[in-house]
């Protein structure tokens, strides 16, 4: 199943399952979104469940708050990280604090999907990967999922959990297969996967870069380099637990984003490990990253400004002192 | 129009009573330091919340702004919880977590007052919008003012209102001055309530220092939203007796204005309604009395309240 037939299918099964679920976004109903994660919905459940909006991404994702205050599960669609900005009051000063400010009596549950990232030459505006600045705010839930059978099972986790969730896709996964199981499952927020078992180096990553790791740790495995690929899935909260069990078998710790490296969630998985665990630690963090640069235009120039796959390898190898093959 | 009774007159008086006489003890507790950080006073302008939300069943919901003592306490929040949370206290209605800005309720339905001016339309419109999947027959009033009105959420709200036929009202208190800014600065048009022909929803501009009059405008607008019919915009003219908040002493404020005003103040001008409708000076005292009484309790409930529990914050937020 594709990554997208996926969350269409998550979506599908909650709609089902639980009348206060809708979606709400900009031409998500007849025309089915621009990634078509919600085609076939609106024949299903009607315009009442499936609410085409006008370009007012603040009020559409204020209506959601509201919506969710009120007891519905509202699953609003952001056609592009980079557009959730136009409502960053709602996400951050309404959404994310209002069960605190209420004294723990307000809940929202609502999730916003939305996607992100590189590799369609969309340049600045249409490419970013913004996970840490949703990461930084506390009361938001991030989510990050890289397989067809994690966005599933998280993204009806993410619906039924009872606080706001930032649930960020990726344009370059939409299209990928994997397996999904036949039967009703969920996965839950806030736990990694060790997506492949190594001995030699903690890899971690999360969204497409997992894809990107476990290419890398095909081409090292045949160097004899044995990389242990862990798959965050939810950055928020994070299962950094997992991280440090792994750095404390491997002793040594990679991170590959696609997000710019200042600043990024990678850091601070880098401070948390240099922490917790700076004893197991045979080699100094590395962090791979995004080159702190507005995504370019030009094709060849935005492949430059994002880690591929020879990138994870050269960094792993320069961490694991294996030498470079001739 | 509506016939108003004669108890509803009086009823309406012990509400803008209680909201002129919490924030007096507010502002006198502050100036002791028993409050601290913003205040934001609803002086002067309590006949909007008075004569809008006396309209309102009680199932129906409203969405407050950062100055809204008076819309919580007339939607039937209790004055010592008010007090308490004012005072940062463990009893208050956030526990202590949200003070003056972010008081909310489920209990009374009051979706939340909130910092951000114009920060909870959309949030109205949630609610709103929910109402109607669930073919309910509630409506959400949603407090905004003159500086919201500048604001792009404003207008993103009322036209996401007005395409669904969401029942929502939106009360605009026009105080004339956004912090210190004058609306004649911040737009061009004489009523901003003209503004709601662009959206196709009905508008009007009346005396919100009249809460009878409010409480009477207000019956169109909730038919209309009740039969589905959509939204409407309530433009209420008021004025602040004092500055933008307890600090400032809104020396901007013309003084012959504020003379009119102060004159046309909404407990006078009710006053007049229960003279009118034969309300006797008793009936009145004993009104007088009790919210005193009330204030009295809510002082000593919030002074001798316990702060919120340091260890039970930390154990929450530990990570």
């Amino acid at each position: 199943m594709k990554y997208r037939e996926a969350l269409r299918a998550a979506l599908d099964e909650e709609m089902d399952r639980d009348p206060a679920v809708f979606v709400v976004g900009e031409g998500i109903g007849e025309r089915g979104g621009s990634y078509k994660v919600t085609e076939g919905l609106l024949a299903k459940f009607g315009p009442n469940r499936v609410i085409d909006t006008p370009l007012s991404e603040a009020g559409f994702v204020g209506l959601g708050v509201g919506a969710a205050i009120v007891g519905q599960r509202p699953v609003v669609e952001m056609l592009f990280i980079d557009f959730l900005l136009l409502a960053g009051d709602q996400v951050i000063n309404q959404a994310a604090k209002y069960r605190f400010m209420s004294g723990g009596e307000g809940r929202v549950p609502l999730v916003i999907r939305t996607q992100g990232g590189t590799g369609n030459s969309l340049a600045g505006q249409h490419s970013q990967s913004l996970e840490a600045l949703y990461y930084h705010i506390p009361g938001l839930k991030v989510v990050m999922p890289s397989t067809p059978k994690d966005a599933k099972g998280l993204l009806k986790s993410a619906i039924r959990d009872d606080d706001p969730v930032i649930f960020i896709e990726h344009k370059q996964l939409y299209m990928t297969d994997g397996e999904v199981p036949e039967e009703d499952y969920l996965i839950p927020l806030g736990e990694a996967e060790v997506k492949r078992a190594g001995s030699d180096v903690t890899l971690v990553a999360w969204s497409h870069m997992t894809l990107k790791s476990l290419q890398a740790a095909e081409e090292l495995a045949a160097e004899g380099v044995n990389v242990e690929v862990i798959d965050l899935r939810t950055i928020s909260p994070m299962d950094i637990g997992c991280v440090l069990d792994s750095v404390r078998r491997t002793g040594r710790l990679v991170i590959a984003q696609e997000a710019v490296k200042r600043g990024g969630v990678g850091s601070d998985i880098a401070a948390m490990v240099a922490e917790q665990a700076w004893d197991s630690l045979r080699a100094p963090i590395l962090r791979i990253a995004g080159k702190n640069t507005v995504i370019p235009f030009n094709l060849a120039l935005e492949k430059a400004a994002v880690p591929q796959v020879a990138d994870i390898v050269a960094g792993v190898r320069s961490v694991v002192g294996a030498p470079a093959r001739t | 129009m509506t016939s108003v009774t004669p108890e509803t007159v009086l009823a309406m008086y012990e509400t803008a009573l209680t909201i002129r006489r919490f924030e007096q003890r507010a502002i006198e507790q502050y100036r002791v330091g028993n409050i601290r950080g913003y205040l934001h006073p609803y002086l002067g302008e309590e006949g909007i919340a008075t004569g809008s939300i006396a309209a309102l069943e009680p199932s129906d919901y409203i969405v407050s702004t950062h100055r809204g003592h008076g819309h919580a306490i007339a939607k039937g929040h209790e004055p010592r919880r008010m007090m308490a949370e004012l005072f940062g206290k463990e009893t208050g209605y956030c526990h202590g977590r949200g003070g003056s800005m972010h008081v909310a309720s489920r209990s009374v339905r009051n979706l939340g007052a909130n910092g951000i001016v114009a920060g909870g339309l959309g949030i109205a419109d949630g609610a709103a919008l929910s109402i109607k999947q669930r073919g309910g027959s509630e409506v959400v009033v949603a407090f905004c003012s003159d500086g919201s009105s500048a604001n792009g959420m404003w207008h993103e709200s009322l036209n996401l209102a007005a395409i669904w036929d969401l029942p929502v009202i939106f009360v605009l208190e026009n105080n004339q001055y956004a912090v210190s800014t004058p609306i004649r600065d911040s737009a061009r048009i004489e009523h901003l309530s003209d503004r709601a022909a662009g959206y196709g929803m009905p508008g009007v501009t009346v005396d919100g220092n009249d809460a009878v009059l409010v409480y009477e405008t207000m019956q169109e607008p909730l038919r209309r939203a009740r039969a589905g019919e959509g939204p409407s915009l309530i433009e209420c003219m008021t004025f602040r007796h004092g500055g933008h908040h307890v600090n400032d002493p809104g020396t901007y404020l013309p003084a012959d204005q504020l003379a009119y005003w102060k004159g046309h103040d909404p407990l006078i001008v009710l006053r007049d309604r229960l003279a009118a409708s034969g309300v006797g000076e008793a009936a009145i005292a004993e009104v007088d009395e009790r919210v005193e009484r009330v204030m009295d309790e809510a002082v000593e409930f919030a002074t001798a309240s316990p702060n919120p529990s340091l260890e039970e914050f930390l154990a929450e937020v530990a990570s």
